[in-house]
């Protein structure tokens, strides 16, 4: 009987999950044993034409890590989505978008800009930005696009099982390939973690302060903290009571607060705006002056809720972007003016955008059809 | 040119502030029609959650009303709303959104007028600040 084949890939992500599934230590050799790794980037010479000619389906699993930033991390995710049964979202990047996430915070320039001009030990005085084509002499040289947003896994592909963690906790790794192996059935969408919060588990849980104990909250660096009791009942932020467990606490054993890798739980759709909830009544005030002070003690305050679940909340990036659409609804509602700034604004970022001067052509005729040669 | 007009998601609580509104529609006062009224049983009963998922399916504000402080229902509640809308409100700046958008105020059932004069003007700013979608003020301010 032919053997079962295994891919792993990555996407966007910092290899702390490659990291992970050499953390199974003696358990990959009994993987070894059971199935064929067929491609795997980071430590086998494979190209992706050999991934392009295998059979639909012909990969029994197939673990995806990171989250979706380039051209070239969308067209293989879709690529092995076609080639293998079952896809395996590995890791936090690209279950729920991953630390990645935050720059969408920012636009997609702010981010080129400061990666390739502003950081100190960058030297780029003609400002060059990686380009998605470009020449060089004779040649074309063509690179991978960089996208607008960070997006997990599952906006891109349909994604079958779910391994959550900054890095994984590499015993559900193996559970998860083992599954998969041993055809066991699982449900649709199933994650290889606990179901409940990580303060249902924590060591720390019975000094969870039940009622309002928060006055002031404290950042790790001002303040001896207490390695027995809850991070909570000390007035520094843990995000265990909206984070799924299963990661056998490591952060808390090494008396560092839950950041919320794991993701939220089941039936929560926005993880930071729970954790938001969970903190507010946990305040100890009642007067509105010294919640906001209380409030303003806390810094990055979204940055801090949504480390690594941004692109899988609700609001999924900072809204206030420019877009085409932007202009569409200036058009609509008659401030031609507006819109053609928003298209100005947009090629000045990507001069080569066809379809933003074909919009701009488009405004220009309309408006000389109008009579208003002249924007007002 | 039409006049840009804002959709508003309402959260009264069942004990004050809808027996409020209901007593204006009975009174017959007018006020706008942006709002789309939501009633809970509390005004503590608001999950962020529900806000911005109303952010996100494009009202341009969020209102939530409540019983004064001390005179909650359920003792606390309208604490826990005050608590959760102060941080949310600070939150939301960093995701472009403005304070503006979202307000809180306490309405007993019997201030009728002052319901009115609240939707009213949070109507009338909210049609400065105009659609959520397009609010790039940069647009006016850089290059």
């Amino acid at each position: 009987m032919e053997r079962p084949k295994i891919a792993l890939y990555w996407c966007s992500s910092c290899g702390g999950c490659e990291e992970s599934v050499l953390d199974m230590s003696e358990n990959i050799l009994r993987i070894i044993e059971l199935a064929d790794i067929v491609f795997w980037p980071v430590a086998l010479d494979i190209k992706y034409k050999e991934v392009e000619g295998m059979q639909d389906g012909e990969i029994a699993a197939c673990l995806i890590n990171g989250s979706i930033r380039m051209d070239e991390h969308e067209y293989m995710a879709k690529l092995l989505r076609r080639k293998s049964k079952i896809v395996i979202a590995h890791g936090s990047c690209a279950c729920i978008g991953g630390i990645y996430g935050l720059s969408n915070f920012y636009k997609r320039e702010e981010c080129l800009n400061r990666a390739y001009k502003e950081v100190p030990s960058v030297k780029n005085p003609e400002g060059i930005l990686p380009q998605a084509q470009s020449k060089d002499g004779e040649c074309e040289i063509g690179l991978s696009e960089f996208h607008d947003l960070v997006k997990p896994l599952n906006h891109v592909i349909e994604v079958d099982y779910y391994i959550p963690g900054c890095p994984p906790n590499p015993e559900y790794i193996f559970e998860a390939i083992l599954s998969v192996l041993q055809n066991r059935t699982l449900s649709k969408e199933s994650v290889f973690a606990d179901q409940k919060a990580l303060c249902a588990t924590c060591s720390r849980r019975d000094t969870k302060p039940e009622k309002a104990v928060i006055k002031e909250i404290k950042r790790l660096h001002e303040w001896q903290w207490d390695p027995g009791k809850c991070f909570l009942a000390q007035d520094m932020i843990c995000l265990g009571p909206a984070t799924r467990g299963g990661c056998e606490e490591r952060c808390i054993k090494a008396n560092m607060p839950c950041r919320g890798c794991y993701g939220s739980t089941e039936n929560v759709i926005d993880q930071g705006g729970k954790f938001l909830s969970s903190l507010a009544s946990i305040i100890d005030s009642k007067d509105e002056r010294e919640i906001e002070k209380i409030a303003d003690s806390i810094l990055d305050m979204g940055g801090f809720f949504y480390r690594y679940c941004l692109p899988s909340s609700l609001l999924e990036k900072k809204i206030k972007m420019l877009s085409l659409e932007d202009a569409d609804l200036f058009i609509s509602l008659g401030k031609y003016g507006e819109a053609m700034d928003v298209y100005s604004r947009l090629i000045s970022t990507e001069p080569n955008n066809v379809y933003v001067l074909q919009r701009i052509e488009e405004l220009k005729t309309f408006l000389k059809l109008m009579g208003k040669d002249r924007i007002s | 040119m039409n006049r840009f007009e804002p959709k508003i998601i309402a959260f009264l609580c069942n004990w004050c502030s809808y027996e409020c509104a209901d007593s204006v529609g009975r009174a017959q006062k007018e006020y706008p029609s942006n709002l789309r009224i939501v009633r809970v049983m509390c005004s503590g009963r608001v999950d962020p959650q529900f806000m911005i998922k109303a952010f996100k399916e494009d009202a341009e504000g969020v209102m939530i009303l409540g019983c004064h402080p001390g005179e909650c229902h359920y003792k606390e509640g309208n604490y826990q709303a005050l608590r959760r809308y102060i941080l949310l409100k600070k939150m939301l700046a960093q995701f472009g959104i403005e304070g503006e958008r979202l307000r809180l105020h306490w309405v007993s059932a019997s201030e009728g007028d002052k319901f009115v004069n609240i939707v009213s003007e949070m109507v009338r700013d909210l049609r400065e600040l105009g659609p959520l979608s397009l609010r790039d003020r940069e647009i006016n301010g850089k290059t």
